[in-house]
């Protein structure tokens, strides 16, 4: 019998959410690592019972933590991240030269093949990988460093490198996105960088079709076929054909444009899902109605879907890293809001529902499908 | 021994019941006392002081003896009666809400 687990991180603490693949009846285990935010965690593709949470603290600064038991134990893992060689600055909000200071982990990526070998997207914006299950981490300094650097500069929530994908066709390329400096693309495993961003328009910065600088919140693939890309941007819905080499709209008849998470139906890879926010000020759904929109024919063309999801006087935000799907025969979508919900579809967005109401801010989740 | 009362969140992180106590050779000092901490709880390291640096997070004070020690150099003597072990050292978060 398969059976799905959903990794949530909130404002102060992780829950693990459980059900059997019908996925009517759910279990919610946690509060796990109380009182921290967990800004993200996601299990091993490869060791499902390995899983990785980013835990921080304003106080306390960050830990990584591990479980080798599916969620149910941790242990705290190393928690050392040094930039390679002399950091340099980025520019400030105002325009500024400042300098690279390391704030928290924002997303942890594990390999999709060994269960020791992870990544780390960091605010200020850089990647990290360990290759020890997370005991210790060495900077890919050829992000940072391949020459546009100086020039990335913060979003409203920070420098976060918040993104990373991995081409399960092409062990040596990597996808990343920062906000605000854009996406960029690796072709040999993290060595060497360039900036993906041509297409993309930002009328919020003094170039606005620049190379880099653009507040990218969100980009995604579907595993059988990674040259295709997806993107929520600052605003703009986008898609690339050729692994990022170029961008074209695919916004269409969406509400708003606006928006943080984007994800891909796990069997249909022109089947996409984003949820339309109001602006970057209002950060809350249009008209008070939580809509989670499907496009499926690979964007431009729009469904909302309503069925199960509040209405009226609704509002949430949605955040970048809250939305996933599972691999079961009906595609279940699933995703967490800043007022504490986690919403699931057993119908790939058809119907909704609650999974759990009253949770702390979702700042992520993640599913996984499991045997 | 040295007696160092931690906030509870590390604590919990360390698995910590009630106060720390370690052993420190003489010149007990604010920087050794944490060191020794630091050895044998690695699970603290730099959650209270960057690791590298070993400079003191923000959000981080210390207090002894009715002192606050936030802003002494990492080789101040500690007071006498946290060297006795009769105080602890006060490891303690700034109070910002949250």
């Amino acid at each position: 019998m398969s059976a799905v687990r959903i990794l949530v991180g909130t404002r102060k603490g992780a829950f693990v959410l459980s059900a059997d693949g019908k996925r009517d009846r759910w279990s919610v285990g946690g509060p796990h690592l109380p009182g921290w935010e967990i800004y993200h965690l996601k299990g091993s593709p490869a060791e499902p019972d390995r899983i990785y949470a980013s835990q921080s603290s304003g106080w306390f600064g960050q830990v990584i933590q591990r479980s080798d038991d599916g969620g149910q134990t941790w242990a705290p893992v190393g928690n050392q991240f040094v930039y390679d060689g002399v950091p340099g600055t980025h520019q400030w909000y105002d325009g500024t030269p400042h300098p690279w200071e390391f704030k928290r982990v924002w997303h942890l990526e594990p390999s999709l093949t060994d269960p020791d070998v992870v990544y780390a997207g960091v605010e200020d914006a850089a990647l990290f990988r360990s290759g020890d299950g997370g005991q210790t981490w060495q900077e890919l300094s050829g992000l940072r460093g391949h020459g546009s650097g100086s020039r990335w500069q913060p979003g409203a929530g920070g420098m976060c490198l918040h993104t990373i994908l991995l081409d399960p066709t092409d062990p040596q390329r990597i996808f990343i996105a920062i906000s605000a400096a854009g996406a960029f693309r690796s072709d040999d495993a993290g060595v060497t960088w360039k900036p993906i961003n041509q297409g993309l328009r930002s009328e919020y910065i003094p170039d606005p079709t620049g190379d880099v600088g653009h507040c990218v919140h969100r980009i995604a693939l579907h595993r059988s076929r990674p040259s295709v890309l997806f993107m929520q941007k600052h605003w703009d819905v986008m898609r690339s054909d050729d692994a990022g080499d170029s961008w074209y709209e695919i916004s269409g008849n969406l509400p708003t444009d606006f928006g943080f998470p984007i994800e891909v139906h796990s069997h249909e890879p022109d089947t996409i899902y984003v949820v339309p926010i109001t602006s970057d000020s209002q950060h809350y759904p249009p008209e008070g109605k939580l809509r989670v929109y499907r496009s499926r024919t690979g964007g431009n063309e729009w469904e909302s879907l309503t069925k199960g999801l509040p209405q009226r006087d609704c509002y949430v935000n949605v955040l970048r890293d809250a939305m996933a799907v599972d691999s079961l025969d009906s595609c279940g979508v699933y995703f967490g809001t800043t007022g504490g919900q986690v919403y699931g579809s057993a119908d790939a967005g058809d119907s909704w529902n609650a999974i759990v109401r009253d949770l702390p801010p979702v700042l992520s989740v993640e599913v996984q499908t499991l045997a | 021994m040295i007696r160092v009362a931690l906030p509870a969140p590390l604590r919990a992180l360390a698995c910590i019941d009630g106060e720390v106590q370690v052993a420190v050779a003489e010149p007990v000092t604010l920087g050794s006392v944490l060191d020794a901490v630091e050895a044998g709880y690695p699970a603290l390291r730099g959650t209270i002081r960057d690791q590298i640096t070993r400079q003191r997070r923000p959000f981080m004070r210390f207090f002894a003896c009715e002192q606050d020690l936030s802003h002494e150099t990492p080789d101040t003597p500690l007071p006498g009666a946290v060297r006795d072990g009769s105080e602890p050292l006060l490891v303690v978060g700034a109070i910002a809400g949250g």
